[in-house]
């Protein structure tokens, strides 16, 4: 299925991207091997959606060059297009048509012949378990259905390149297990595949690499195993009170920063400036730690100790979860602003 | 040369299908298709009955108001379907769907465009064709031969003009709302302000200006020459207060009116399609 690839199939250079006053892309430059599943992973709102949809010759940067299997995407969008495969984040599905006319109309964009577009629409569904509910109108479909007929219109000219953008948001586990299955015998085959999430489990499964992008920047690249082993031992997440102050947190970190073992101490404000950091393995640095805690009269409120995580590489990174980025990017975010901005 | 058979291939499979999906849509949702045929016919039947015992000779030229008012409402028919043909794209826009397209490696954009002229152009020639039947069976006409040729090309000409104009406000505009408000607007007063109801020299001084420079009027006048009279091209059409206007001359001015808008609206398609 797939024509011999140089190793870096694609190369993003320096893209940049800002809608008004805001900045979706800053600078933003990374290599995306050939036949892997490349994860994107960061909050709502940090640059994901934009670089997808640069990617897919939807919207075109401010500056900065991208190639996909050495073909430049700014000036042969049309070449480019014939290498993607796109499934957006929010499904665009003409209610009126059934799956099955769905599927014929875009293979006719991709100027498909008949005879090959009718035996690859029964391929797929086949493949997506869709042949109980293909000949209904779109309008009557789940949000599984849906996602699974949006996968199917992005699979039906058999692109090199997969692009998805948060393709499991808000589905059941039936069709979020569907999805991954295929995305993995996808990329067994030698699709590259491109998957932005924000669920830490659906990157640490099925990445091979992956990007974390926060405020529009690369903050951390990599392999999954390596990104989590860079932190070193094992996380703990200290507490010495519920909601403590930040001089009492920058006093613990001292404590904690004199003690030979500890290291990347991070303050995270939005859980009540707890204190996050790596102790190494095979030492019992946590009795230490009670006893230096204990002579500067803090007792442990909470103490949780974990295998570093995905979270955790961002943690480090930016100083908050995922989780609270998330949150805190809640009410920040103007979503019909920028719907009316993505609009052509 | 080979190359170019081959876009022009895709160009037709691409086209093609665009316009079909339009037509699916159309045939499981009729109504656009229905109020646009009910809407005129209802006018001829009140129109007609308002002025049918109108003295003789009321309108110059003509045996009845229903084969006056006949030309203003095929006009008026294609008119207001070629107006509303940007709210489907309108549609696209706003939910996403234009961007399935927009991703897709076709051989030119201008299918996009293309499809609606054609679903525009099929679907007001039935809708007129039927008001020209009904029109029939109630005695006001049937054009000759030639006429008949000259009512479709005219129509073509102002499906055309109008497509473009509403599909580029299907890019301009910022949603359906502003859309349909605006479809509002224009749609009745540009009809009241031609010769469809009345001719010009029925009107104030004004409105005779702003009829005899309203683009429905150039194409109701060759329409209403094609029921009325064995057409000639040479024929004065339109007594405007600047100067008679023959045929030839609405048709020209029509043409010129709809080439005009296309290369208007072309940087804006290419901006927003490109």
């Amino acid at each position: 299925m797939i024509n011999s690839i140089s190793m870096n199939y694609i190369q993003i250079k320096n893209l940049s991207k800002s809608y008004f006053d805001i900045d979706a892309l800053t600078d933003f430059s990374i290599d995306i091997e050939a036949g892997i599943l490349f994860g994107i992973l960061g909050p709502n709102g940090a640059g994901k959606s934009t670089l997808i949809k640069i990617l897919a010759t939807l919207v075109e940067p401010d500056s900065g060059e991208v190639f996909i299997n050495n073909i430049n995407l700014i000036k042969n969008p049309r070449k480019i297009r014939e290498l993607i495969g796109y499934v957006a984040q929010d499904i665009a599905l003409d209610k009126i048509l059934s799956g099955r006319e769905l599927l014929d109309f875009q293979s006719d964009l991709y100027h498909m012949k008949k005879k090959e577009k009718y035996e690859r629409i029964e391929t797929l569904i086949n493949q997506l378990e869709m042949n109980d509910w293909i000949d209904r109108k779109c309008g009557t479909y789940s949000g599984g259905m849906k996602r699974r007929i949006d996968l199917a219109a992005g699979l039906l000219h058999l692109p090199q390149l997969l692009i998805l953008d948060e393709p499991t948001v808000g589905l059941d586990i039936e069709s979020r297990n569907i999805i991954w299955q295929l995305l993995k015998d996808l990329k067994n085959e030698g699709m590259t595949i491109i998957l932005s999430s924000h669920y830490l489990d659906e990157i640490d499964k099925l990445a091979d690499s992956l990007v974390i992008i926060d405020d529009g920047k690369v903050i951390a690249e990599g392999k999954p195993a390596l990104l989590k082993n860079k932190l070193g031992g094992d996380r703990i997440t200290l507490k010495v009170r519920e909601f403590s102050t930040p001089e009492e947190s920058q006093k613990i970190c001292e404590i904690l920063s004199s003690i030979d073992g500890i290291s990347q101490i991070v303050i995270n404000k939005a859980q009540g400036y707890s204190i996050n950091f790596v102790v190494e393995k095979e030492k019992d640095l946590l009795t230490k730690l009670k006893v230096e805690l204990a002579f500067s009269k803090f007792e442990i409120f909470s103490l949780a100790q974990s295998q570093p995580s995905l979270d955790d590489v961002y943690l480090q990174a930016t100083g908050k979860t995922l989780l609270d980025a998330e949150i805190s990017m809640t009410g920040k975010r103007d979503l019909k602003k920028e719907s009316k901005q993505s609009m052509r | 040369m080979e190359l170019k058979q081959y876009n022009l291939n895709f160009l037709y499979q691409e086209t093609f299908a665009l316009t079909k999906r339009l037509f699916i849509q159309l045939q499981r949702r009729p109504s656009t298709l229905l109020a646009g045929i009910l809407q005129p016919i209802i006018w001829l039947f009140l129109f007609g009955a308002l002025f049918s015992k109108a003295p003789q000779g009321f309108l110059p030229g003509v045996d009845s108001y229903g084969n006056f008012l006949g030309a203003g409402l095929i006009v008026f028919t294609a008119f207001s379907g070629a107006l509303n043909s940007g709210l489907p794209l309108m549609f696209d826009r706003e939910f996403g769907f234009l961007n399935r397209l927009l991703v897709a490696p076709l051989a030119s954009r201008l299918s996009i465009v293309l499809s609606s002229f054609f679903y525009i152009t099929i679907l007001s020639f039935v809708q007129s064709i039927v008001i020209m039947i009904v029109s029939y069976i109630l005695g006001y006409g049937w054009p000759d031969f030639y006429g008949l040729g000259i009512v479709f090309m005219t129509l073509i000409l102002l499906v055309l003009f109008v497509t473009s104009i509403s599909l580029c406000l299907a890019f301009v505009l910022p949603g359906h709302i502003e859309l349909i408000a605006l479809i509002f607007v224009i749609n009745l007063p540009l009809l009241f302000s031609s010769t469809a109801l009345a001719p010009i020299s029925f009107m104030p001084n004004w409105l005779g200006w702003l009829a005899s420079l309203n683009p429905l009027t150039f194409a109701i006048e060759p329409i209403r020459i094609a029921y009325t009279q064995t057409m000639n091209l040479e024929l004065v059409a339109l007594h405007a207060p600047y100067g008679d206007l023959s045929c030839k001359s609405c048709i020209s001015i029509l043409f010129s009116l709809t080439v005009f808008s296309l290369i208007i609206i072309r940087p804006l398609l290419n901006r927003k399609l490109n």
